[in-house]
């Protein structure tokens, strides 16, 4: 067995974050690599998933960065960038809005299928070690409820199904609780 | 999960890691979530992540130097930043992309946000990118940055550090740290780094002095390798996953 290194620690990403992850939301005019709010996936049905992230106060958090990771309609991962966005939550209205398109199924360890999902990554001035949670649709209700990490979950299994908004098409609400009676599950993978 | 609960990467060893409740950290009391992280194994959708290949950066990308000149050349301690990306199987990690932030040489970020009065600097943004070799090395020029104040139950102050984002093959391998300078005296009084309780761990943040690497009459430099997750090489592991 060969001697395994330790990871290096975490620490937090600060309120300054937007610097090195998003240059234009601090301020800086440099030409970014394309890292955008948008996944740029083209197969399937685009969706737009928007919501806050609030602290154990109930205070909306106006400098969070919000990473999202996930296949294409079809259920593919791109050997690439697409599939991939980040965004941040606005400095004064806290919303947060990623553009991309609803998931197909992706193979769990045993071969079954999970219920289409978007890995979500949060990180925020305070948060020592990034969250990691996922987004899944309440209106897949059967894939749902055969989902293998959904029925893991004790308790709050709500907290991760993105609600269909009543006024607009193909669009998902998504809050996030750090802490508090409403608390998202977050995973340890 | 409980029959399957050997996952494609080494669980994390969140004693190492800094918890996420340490009050000393003010910000970290209503950010930190109450409830115990849902341990849960590795599908695709972990073991999977963006590529970033190395032709869309430009050398300049890295070169905090240079990269944001209006009219000169930045004012500080000009040093060289370079180490190398392990993962826990010590191997090299190579395409990792590493995006870097800091602020200037009076501690001051460029960012709409920080109304430090240390000044802005127009020739440096504090912003710098570049993606890890075959080996899994990687560089950056720029200036060393100022210490800071900030509010933490009272005020308080940060010792010179460089944040570093990495985004390795795989989104379970994701980490975002800091790190410090060797023979900072701020270092032991910052609760962000005594977020992290093994004084073996907060070694693992200290940049070390690497003279031999210095370019002579030009700048210091400084040494840092950084480890992401490994694979999980047990011999229980089904090989799941790419």
């Amino acid at each position: 067995m060969n001697k395994r290194l330790k990871e290096t620690p975490s620490q937090t990403a600060g309120p300054y974050v937007h610097i090195g992850l998003l240059p234009a939301a601090a301020g800086i005019e440099v030409e970014h690599h394309g890292i955008s709010s948008r996944t740029n996936l083209e197969k399937g049905i685009p969706v737009i998933i928007t919501g806050v992230v609030r602290d154990g106060a109930g205070e909306i958090v106006t400098d969070a960065l919000l990473e999202i990771w996930q296949s294409d309609g079809d259920g593919k991962f791109h050997d690439g960038r697409k599939g991939f966005a980040r965004c941040h939550t606005d400095y004064d209205s806290g919303e947060f809005r990623f553009e991309t398109v609803k998931p197909g199924s992706v193979a769990w360890r045993d071969g079954s299928p999970q219920a289409p999902h978007i890995t979500l990554l949060v990180f925020a001035r305070g948060i020592n070690m990034h969250l990691h949670t996922r987004i899944y649709f309440a209106d897949e209700t059967e894939a749902n409820a055969c989902d293998p990490v959904l029925n893991a979950i004790p308790d709050g299994r709500e907290t991760l199904l993105a609600k269909p908004d009543a006024k607009s098409n193909n669009s998902y609400r998504f809050d996030v609780s750090l802490q508090g009676d409403a608390e998202t599950v977050f995973f340890d993978i | 999960m409980a029959s399957d609960t050997i996952s494609d990467y080494y669980p994390r060893d969140r004693s190492w890691h800094p918890k996420g409740l340490t009050p000393a950290y003010n910000s970290s009391v209503l950010r930190s979530p109450k409830r115990a992280l849902l341990q849960m194994p590795t599908s695709l959708s972990e073991t999977s992540g963006p590529v970033f290949g190395h032709n869309f950066l430009s050398e300049q990308d890295s070169d905090m130097l240079s990269n944001a000149i209006v009219d000169g050349d930045p004012v500080g301690e000009r040093i060289i930043v370079s180490g190398r990306v392990l993962d826990e199987n010590a191997r090299p990690q190579a395409s990792v992309l590493i995006e870097a932030w800091q602020a200037n040489a009076g501690g001051r970020y460029r960012h709409v946000r920080d109304g430090y009065l240390a000044p802005l600097d127009k020739n440096f943004s504090g912003y710098g990118r570049c993606v890890s070799d075959e080996q899994g090395n990687y560089t950056f020029r720029t200036l060393r940055p100022g210490p800071y104040p900030y509010a933490n139950n009272g005020p308080a102050w940060r010792p010179a550090h460089i944040h570093l984002s990495l985004l390795g093959a795989a989104f379970a391998q994701r980490l975002v740290t800091q790190f410090y300078f060797e023979g900072d005296p701020l270092i032991k009084h910052c609760a962000i780094v005594n977020s992290v309780s093994d004084p073996a761990a907060v070694d693992r943040l200290v940049a070390k002095l690497d003279l031999e690497n210095a370019a002579p009459f030009d700048a210091l430099a400084y040494r840092f390798d950084i480890v992401l997750r490994g694979r999980n090489e047990t011999p229980l592991d089904a090989g799941h996953g790419r």
